[in-house]
């Protein structure tokens, strides 16, 4: 992985100083909040219902274990001993306290690491596959081009005041897991006909409250023009993107009313005199950023204990069906642990738990941890030999939830339980739904679902893209809950369509219950998807499962 | 007709602690609803509001919220989200509910 130069030290060191000092300034009433405000938010400090929240930056989810260590001790000292992992690949401590926030910026400095440009109207932590360089499907390790873009993008001085915050996500893989088309840019890594390879660029996908997919604005772009083609995108958004109306500030409303053909115009116009100007990329560069991200080098250990094991043991069998991906290496496996254990909160773990995967990632698995959008951690390069240990180990731990990519492998943003932005809890029902089906034993034959919990319109927990999407409103004062169905986040991205009215939180799991038995009795046969039964079928038979009464009125009119 | 107008409360979150204060009757700021001033009439609840503002090295954004008053004559939360901050996260026990 990338390792900071003494330029990055000395740069990060100095930010936390210039923040000290504006603490400082704040509290001796020097600065006024209105002032204050865009500093700590240029630092990832936020100010929640409770409490302020620090949002540290993980590039493209990628950290080493002394990392992932010192955000436990950070939870130790400085929160209430535990983290939670986003939907952007990073990290939130829900607890601090203004005073001690610098130090813990120091804290992370002395790891390399640091929350600038987590928040702000600047390009966000750049995001990417969380099994790049591991899977088995993939052209090229996305983070070497997240790596590019994170130094390009970083105190870009262009770039510090767009009209909105800028979100890029990279995939080096056929196979999209890194939701690309619902980011201001999408880069997927694919080849030309002569085998060069180069990215599909994508613009103007999001979510929130106007979500979108996004358009592909260049259908072959070759890897050195990489920086200065997405400075021209950058470029022309900055100047041409709305200001008078932030609900219309992202790029995504700009492709919608200009049109991607005239903007793809604008942009390659933009792009021809950035590509003569632009220095190029150093290739001394290049050349480190490439060698920071070789694979590392790989024992080719006996697989029969793990193969015995999975013979003899059915919930280890479980759990490596679910939790266990392929690697491009025959004799490793890409490891996720889950942060969804039935009950718990989606995304969160104890500083106990971060010390473990630490343990397990530096004994096992080449020091290396990531994490996912989905809100879990992956061990990205394991040999299978020692994957018995590390079940053995997470078990302990409580971290060997067999559930990946099943109904309890929820997304959900933290809701109205910390966010200030809020309308509803999300949190609650993430763990209402886990275990109502953990009681009633189904989650296994449902198989394959992707359900996604935003607790407002801004959709932070990606409903619009869920298999099934909650969104929490406030209606009239009462908490409620829409359903959407059939969104899709893979490179087939596709947004779920709104079902009808919402329903009570007391309402919500029941309806959610007969929808999901209602999709056992309608499937084909236990291999068709409750996503792929949806898509065959369509929306009446599901909505007349969520809504019975409309049903029975139906009947009362038509005789039917 | 007019709707009814709805007792306030004046709230706000402390700028070194983060946490949610009450503006309380002499002016001072306390951390439990039970103990703050309830406003019967707008312009009551205005003119201690910009008195509120005025102390804005103690907090961050102090706004009026709703209240009804409960049987032992105190105020309590009407909107859910002012229920909620009135005690912490729902997924711990953290917060103004565990004391802290």
């Amino acid at each position: 992985m990338y390792n900071y130069n003494e330029f990055d030290h000395s740069f990060v060191r100095a930010r936390v100083e210039e923040f000290r000092d504006q603490v400082e300034r704040r509290l001796s009433g020097a600065l006024t909040e209105e002032e204050f405000k865009p500093l700590r938010l240029k630092n990832g400090l936020y100010l929640q219902l409770h409490a302020y929240m620090l949002r540290v930056a993980i590039p493209y989810g990628t950290l080493n274990c002394k990392q992932m260590r010192q955000l436990a001790i950070i939870a130790e000292k400085w929160d209430k001993g535990y983290g939670h992992f986003t939907t952007r690949q990073n990290i939130q401590f829900n607890w601090p306290k203004l005073k001690d926030v610098p130090d813990i910026l120091d804290a992370l400095a002395d790891v390399s690491m640091h929350a600038i440009q987590t928040s702000g109207n600047c390009i966000r932590n750049v995001t990417a596959d969380h099994f790049a360089g591991a899977a088995r499907d993939e052209i090229e390790d996305a983070r070497m081009t997240a790596e590019l873009l994170r130094q390009w993008s970083t105190d870009h001085p262009e770039f510090q005041y767009l009209p909105r915050k800028f979100k890029i996500a990279v995939t080096g893989s056929p196979n999209d897991r890194a939701v690309t088309r619902a980011h201001d840019i999408g880069l997927r890594t694919i080849r030309d006909a002569e085998g060069r390879k180069g990215y599909e660029v994508l613009i103007g996908g999001g979510l929130g409250r106007t979500p979108m997919i996004g358009k592909v604005v260049r259908e072959f772009l070759p890897k050195e023009d990489l920086l200065p083609y997405v400075e021209a995108i950058l470029r022309v958004y900055n100047l041409s993107g709305r200001r008078d109306n932030k609900y219309k500030a992202r790029i995504k409303i700009l492709v919608h009313e200009t049109g991607i053909e005239e903007l793809k115009a604008q942009i390659e116009k933009e792009f021809v005199s950035r590509k003569s100007e632009f220095p190029g990329v150093n290739p001394d560069l290049l050349q480190t950023i490439e060698r920071d991200f070789s694979p590392p080098e790989y024992d080719r250990l006996s697989v029969d204990d793990y193969v015995s094991r999975i013979a003899h043991d059915p919930e280890f069998r479980e759990w490596v069906k679910n939790n266990v991906a392929r690697h491009k290496v025959p004799e490793y496996g890409i490891v996720t642990v889950s942060l969804k254990p039935v009950g718990g909160t989606p995304g969160d773990a104890t500083a106990y738990q971060m010390r473990v995967m630490a343990n397990l990632g530096e004994k096992y698995a080449h020091d290396e941890l990531r994490v996912s959008h989905e809100q879990n951690i992956v061990l990205p390069h394991v040999p299978k030999a020692h994957i018995p240990q590390i079940y053995d180990e997470l078990t302990k731990a409580g971290l060997a939830t067999p559930n990946l990519g099943l109904l309890s492998d929820i997304i959900a943003c933290p809701g109205m339980d910390y966010c200030a932005l809020a309308t509803a809890r999300s949190i609650p029902i993430a763990q209402d739904i886990a275990k109502r089906f953990d009681h009633l034993q189904l989650e296994q034959e449902i198989g394959p679902l992707k359900i996604k919990i935003s607790g407002c319109i801004n959709a932070c927990g990606h409903h619009h893209v869920g298999h099934i999407g909650i969104l929490g409103l406030d209606k009239a004062g009462v908490e409620n809950y829409q359903i959407t169905l059939g969104g899709n986040a893979t490179e087939d991205a596709h947004i779920g369509t709104r079902v009808g009215p919402g329903f009570s939180s007391e309402e919500l799991i029941p309806a959610l219950e007969r929808l999901l038995k209602s999709y056992l009795k309608l499937r084909k046969s236990p291999n068709e998807t409750f996503y792929n039964c949806y898509n065959r079928l369509g929306m009446d038979p599901f909505k007349e499962a969520l809504y019975p009464h409309l049903k029975t009125k139906h009947k009362e009119r038509t005789g039917h | 007709m007019s709707r009814k107008y709805l007792p306030k409360v004046i709230t706000s979150n402390h700028l070194l602690e983060g946490d949610v204060i009450y503006f309380s009757k002499d002016g001072n700021w306390v951390r439990n609803i039970a103990e703050a001033a309830v406003f019967h009439d707008p312009e009551t609840a205005d003119a201690r509001l910009a008195e509120a503002d005025k102390q804005r090295n103690i907090h961050v954004g102090a706004y009026l919220a709703d209240t009804r008053i409960d049987s032992e004559g105190r105020p309590e939360p009407v909107h859910f989200r002012e229920q909620f901050r009135t005690l912490g996260p729902s997924n711990y026990f953290h917060g103004k509910q565990a004391g802290a």
